[in-house]
């Protein structure tokens, strides 16, 4: 492709935007269709999940729960684009993706399970439409799209949702997904939250594209770059995406600019190594919390109590949660090897006898 | 019954399948207008259309992804891939994925995918297409692995693998395909995952094998018995999970054994069939379970296969040299 051509295609990647950092519409035409009491519950759950979110990082530090990703930053491209999703539309997300999980059915005290490694957390409930958080960089991209297929053939008027980061984007699942999901036009949504770095590494040394957005060109399918600190325009287009879906248009790849204000993971990140102080404070000034209390503010649809009341609440929910998790039963090596296969292996039951029997020494 | 080549078996076998549960689906490279490169899926395509048999692009991983996608909507996907040597693309698909599925759901989810794949030497295919590399799968757990030694098993086996919650690798040994005819019975039977069958039986030693090697090793059995050796031999045909109860009996039977695989010495699953050997029947052992296998070198270009791969004479050299000890 000539020079200019190129060029032409990555300036069709605009980001789009409705709200700018003030909480001022800037984007009247865009306006999504969303009412006054969908706006505060949307509000609501991004409160509620930055407090979630502090608690989550102040007990991984006193031991009492094991892996976490921190969300802060990320909870417009996180919680708007959830709630773009209907109830049975599924939902595939990464490590980080907890709280779409939880706004999408899956019991708090379950994501917490999920932390500390145990195996309740993955058991998703029968009536939500969600798979367990992938660890595999991209790999729930591929199954995203058998999903969507599935839903397809099935005739349900449903979509698969896929959460993963800009490192994925340079795994071959990323691509494969897209290509097959694109060749069987199947209603998937593909949600790339580009936070600007995999780990430590900066999206500038993981791809040598404008956008990621535009990495849809190559399969075919539509691509959109979206202001991911602004949750009413998260919100449109991953609601636009979801109509094209259900109604035969093909999959969607959305590519949010967002950034975790944390480090990558609690299990001993340092963003100082990698990231400037300076390039966080910028970040922090595009706060979706402050820009769409802003907003919702200006229209009365918000006010300080509804924020206290709010917090209380995710402390309060929090705290429930964890008693809940702390009393599940610890797991046993046999509840891991009687999920192994449907029903146990010669293997699988020799070794069941023999720990169960050790488990009684204890 | 009728007549059938293994590959026109295994055929009858998702034919069976497909009309008996409209859930199955099959896909791959090249399986449905074409009929699979070895006319595998042939004529699928057109019996049940392209809902149920379907072309995807060419990229294994991508293959793996959707059938796992697929699976959690309630389907039981038959996928394909075109050369076992390509498997590795699928890696994460299959054994970061589907095997653990019901474990990381806690036993919520499961993934009855059915992964068929030929493999196997002495039809010189170009590198990468015929590489023995089952001995990996053997290794993770929450997959099942059944390779076929012949029609009969192979359709009983493949109707089993698709009808199975977990998910099961299926290989096909490329020699196998159309080397022999045998009777197949007509509609649906199965052959239970996991359990080895006796081909021949015999007193003196027991010969412990599984796809193109038990032709092999019944060749060689024929052979001793000219030399007073009765060898019994055991066809694993599935080799994880392995079925240690029928090698235990033998041996305690028998009191030697030679185990033989296709793969490399240092690969496959003659070391493990070895240590279940000690572990459960050592002390009926009257000498070290021999073992034939090919070296530890990449599986070889296509003119140096015929003295790579292990043959009757290697079987019977080691049978010979065990029951001498």
């Amino acid at each position: 492709m000539p020079a200019k051509n190129m060029e032409q295609m990555e300036d069709h990647f605009e980001t789009f935007r409705i709200l700018d950092e003030q909480g001022n519409v800037v984007n009247e035409q865009a306006m999504p269709n969303i009412s006054a009491n969908e706006m505060r519950e949307l509000m609501r759950r991004m409160v509620y999940t930055r407090i979630w979110d502090q608690r989550a990082l102040s007990l991984n530090r006193q031991g009492r729960l094991g892996f976490y990703a921190p969300v802060a930053g990320q909870e417009a491209s996180m919680l708007a684009s959830e709630f773009a999703m209907e109830k049975e539309d599924w939902l595939l997300p990464s490590y980080r993706d907890i709280p779409q999980l939880v706004w999408h059915g899956l019991p708090l005290y379950q994501a917490f399970l999920y932390s500390r490694g145990h195996f309740g957390g993955g058991r998703i409930p029968e009536d939500v439409r969600a798979v367990m958080p992938q660890i595999i960089i991209g790999a729930q991209c591929t199954q995203a799209t058998g999903i969507a297929l599935g839903l397809k053939k099935r005739g349900k008027k449903n979509v698969a949702f896929t959460y993963f980061g800009d490192g994925a984007t340079s795994q071959g699942d990323f691509y494969e997904a897209m290509n097959f999901a694109g060749v069987f036009k199947a209603p998937a949504v593909f949600i790339n939250q580009n936070n600007r770095f995999a780990i430590s590494v900066p999206v500038e040394k993981q791809t040598a594209a404008k956008t990621l957005a535009q990495k849809a060109a190559a399969a075919g399918i539509k691509g959109v770059q979206v202001d991911g600190m602004d949750p009413l325009a998260v919100y449109s287009v991953a609601r636009e995406a979801r109509n094209r879906a259900v109604s035969g248009e093909g999959p969607t790849l959305i590519e949010t600019l967002t950034y975790r204000y944390g480090p990558h993971t609690m299990a001993g990140d340092d963003p100082t190594r990698y990231r400037t102080k300076e390039l966080t404070d910028e970040w922090e000034k595009k706060d979706p919390l402050v820009r769409f209390r802003n907003f919702l503010e200006n229209l009365s649809l918000w006010s300080p109590g509804d924020e206290e009341k709010t917090v209380e609440e995710a402390k309060q929910d929090v705290a429930s949660a964890l008693k809940k998790a702390d009393q599940v039963p610890k797991q046993k090596v046999t509840d891991l090897l009687k999920n192994m296969y449907e029903h146990p292996t010669p293997n699988i039951e020799e070794q069941l006898a023999e720990y169960s029997e050790k488990e009684e020494r204890k | 019954m009728v007549q059938m080549t293994m590959i026109q078996a295994i055929t009858d076998a998702m034919r069976t399948e497909l009309k008996n549960d409209e859930n199955v689906l099959v896909f791959g490279e090249d399986v449905a207008k074409n009929g699979g490169v070895f006319r595998a899926t042939e004529g699928l395509y057109d019996e049940f259309g392209e809902d149920r048999v379907f072309d995807t692009p060419l990229a294994e991983s991508g293959i793996g992804g959707l059938a796992l996608g697929l699976a959690l909507q309630k389907f039981r996907p038959v996928m394909e891939i075109q050369f076992f040597g390509f498997v590795f693309e699928a890696m994460d698909s299959i054994v970061s994925q589907m095997a653990r599925l019901r474990y990381r759901s806690g036993g919520v989810y499961q993934a009855p995918v059915t992964i068929r794949s030929p493999f196997g030497g002495g039809v010189k295919t170009p590198e990468l297409h015929s590489d023995n590399l089952e001995g990996l799968f053997y290794e993770c757990p929450g997959l099942k692995v059944v390779i076929p030694s012949n029609p009969y098993d192979a359709k009983g086996l493949l109707i089993s693998a698709i009808r199975d919650n977990d998910p099961v690798l299926f290989l096909e040994h490329m020699k196998l395909y159309r080397s022999f005819r045998d009777e197949v019975p007509e509609g649906e039977y199965t052959v239970e995952i996991g359990k080895a069958k006796v081909v021949r039986e015999g007193s003196s030693i027991t010969l412990i094998t599984y796809g193109a090697m038990v032709r092999a090793a019944l060749k060689a059995a024929e052979q001793l018995k000219d030399e007073g050796i009765d060898a019994e031999v055991i066809d694993l045909r599935t080799i994880s999970p392995l079925d240690t109860e029928t090698i235990t009996q033998s041996i305690k039977k028998t009191g030697r054994a030679v185990v033989i695989q296709e793969a490399q010495k240092q690969a496959g699953i003659a070391a493990h069939v070895i240590a279940e050997i000690n572990d459960r029947a050592l002390l009926y052992l009257d000498a070290p379970v021999g073992r034939v296998t090919a070296p530890d070198t990449v599986f070889p270009f296509a003119a140096a296969e015929d003295v790579w791969l292990p043959n009757e004479k290697d079987i019977i050299e080691k049978v010979e040299e065990v029951t001498a000890f």
